[in-house]
């Protein structure tokens, strides 16, 4: 079986998989990070969003060989020494989950939007999140989150500058 | 799902490895369409060859009068490449409204030329640029015009089991032209169109010299409305003529009835609205007013 090395969440991560096996199986299954939610298996809801090389893709449908040598980021890699990512806290705040399955997909579009463009419109953010299904909120309190995130992310920025 | 995944450092390298399985081993690029393929049962072949690492395939340039795309531009970098966005600004729009952010991040220009669906968004921008693509096998290579690539409903002439698209080219489009893409769909994101038309018009002394419109799903493979390309040609700029060119481009259409995409009657009425609107977006990006 062919092994696949990544540098998963910022560790360099080898794992033998199937020839064929898709990189969110890889990641639950084998690498137990089920943060990585599986909705559809059809890249279609985005449950399944992750960073490859800083770019939101629907690993459901993404051959995992694919991401050798890449840069792979799960919704597990947000949080840095127990304390969630400004992301995280935002949707917390502002109530952006309910049932919470599609939140990790939706905060991994939110990050990658965010780390393109620090302060998106609602039109960006309503973009960044258009691969992405809810069918709880509405979206309305996830646009919020992602723009008090951005806020609360500039804030920080400007703290540590 | 593949018995085996294999990555090719060139073209050539490719060619010999689908040689080598001769039929059970196909291309594989984003692999957006092929995955779901597999997953439906249909895309049966053992043997995946990822062409995602050979080098010289993923960029967009301009050389003489021409614009290339690699096989491995995905529609994002279609949509946000300022060269594309200058020079055929139809295709960066119809890149743009593809699947969702993930899909097109990954999914790529020439998938969506070989997947050969009427309603891909990609294509149908391409059939009005009149692309071109580069079909290599172990014979060789040439350039195929977009429309020969067609056979049918997800039936493309190029057989990824032993041929490579490598680039897609197409003239760019001068100052003096213009281009548009409408779509109608039930939602803005992650469906294929209802309908949708790509226009392009080059402009001269007020009058159309140019005109290539190109319509899909109304058929089994994207279509350009000539009936309607050759009404406007020579005629003034106007409003009156995109009228009456709108209504040839529906006398060309033939959608289906379609429990997904509404009546054929109701999409005939779109193909002249759509039709009328991207004529007219474009001759206004050509630079003209049509007050």
């Amino acid at each position: 079986m062919p092994i696949l090395t990544m540098l998963l969440n910022g560790n360099e991560t080898s794992v033998e998989i199937e020839p064929g096996e898709l990189l969110a199986d890889v990641l639950r299954d084998r690498l137990h990070l089920i943060g990585t939610k599986i909705g559809c298996g059809e890249g279609e809801c985005g449950a399944c969003t992750v960073l490859v090389d800083g770019l939101a893709v629907t690993s459901c449908i993404y051959p995992a060989l694919k991401a050798a040598g890449r840069q792979v980021t799960t919704i597990e890699g947000l949080q840095q020494d127990g304390k969630l990512h400004a992301i995280q806290a935002a949707f917390v705040e502002c109530t952006a989950s309910q049932c919470g399955y599609c939140t990790p997909g939706m905060i991994m579009s939110a990050y990658a939007l965010l780390n393109e463009n620090s302060n998106p419109s609602v039109e960006e953010i309503k973009e960044s999140i258009s691969g992405n299904l809810c069918r709880c909120t509405g979206y309305y309190q996830i646009v919020e989150a992602i723009q008090l995130a951005a806020q609360k992310l500039a804030e920080e920025g400007g703290e540590t500058s | 799902m593949w018995r085996e995944y294999l990555f090719p450092q060139s073209v050539a390298e490719a060619l010999e490895m689908l040689h080598a399985h001769n039929g059970s081993a196909r291309i594989i690029a984003g692999g957006t369409d092929l995955v779901l393929q597999r997953k439906e049962g249909k895309a049966t072949v053992e043997v995946a060859v990822d062409i995602s690492r050979i080098p010289g395939l993923n960029g967009i340039e301009v050389t003489g009068d021409h614009v290339r795309v690699g096989a491995l531009v995905t529609h994002a970098q279609v949509a946000a490449d300022p060269l594309i966005l200058e020079r055929a600004a139809v295709l960066a729009e119809a890149c743009s409204k593809v699947g969702g952010p993930q899909t097109r991040n990954v999914g790529t220009l020439v998938g969506n030329v070989v997947n050969a669906l009427p309603a891909a968004d990609g294509a149908i921008a391409l059939m009005a640029l009149d692309a071109e693509a580069e079909v290599v096998d172990l014979e060789g290579k040439r350039w195929l015009p977009l429309k020969e690539l067609y056979q049918g409903v997800g039936q493309c002439c190029v057989d990824a089991c032993f041929q490579i698209v490598t680039t897609l080219r197409f003239r760019s489009l001068e100052s003096s032209y213009g281009s548009a893409y409408e779509r109608l769909a039930k939602r803005r994101s992650l469906i294929l169109p209802i309908l949708a038309v790509a226009a392009v018009v080059g402009v001269d002394n007020g009058r159309y010299q140019e005109v290539r419109i190109a319509m899909g799903p109304v058929a089994p493979v994207p279509l350009r409305a000539s009936a309607a390309e050759d009404s406007l040609r020579g005629r003034p700029i106007g409003q009156e003529a995109i009228k009456q060119a709108a209504a040839k481009a529906l006398a060309a259409a033939q959608p289906r009835d379609s429990v997904l995409r509404g009546s054929r009657e109701y999409r005939q009425a779109m193909v002249e609205v759509l039709t009328q609107r991207a004529l007219t977006r474009a001759t206004v990006a050509a630079g003209h007013s049509l007050e």
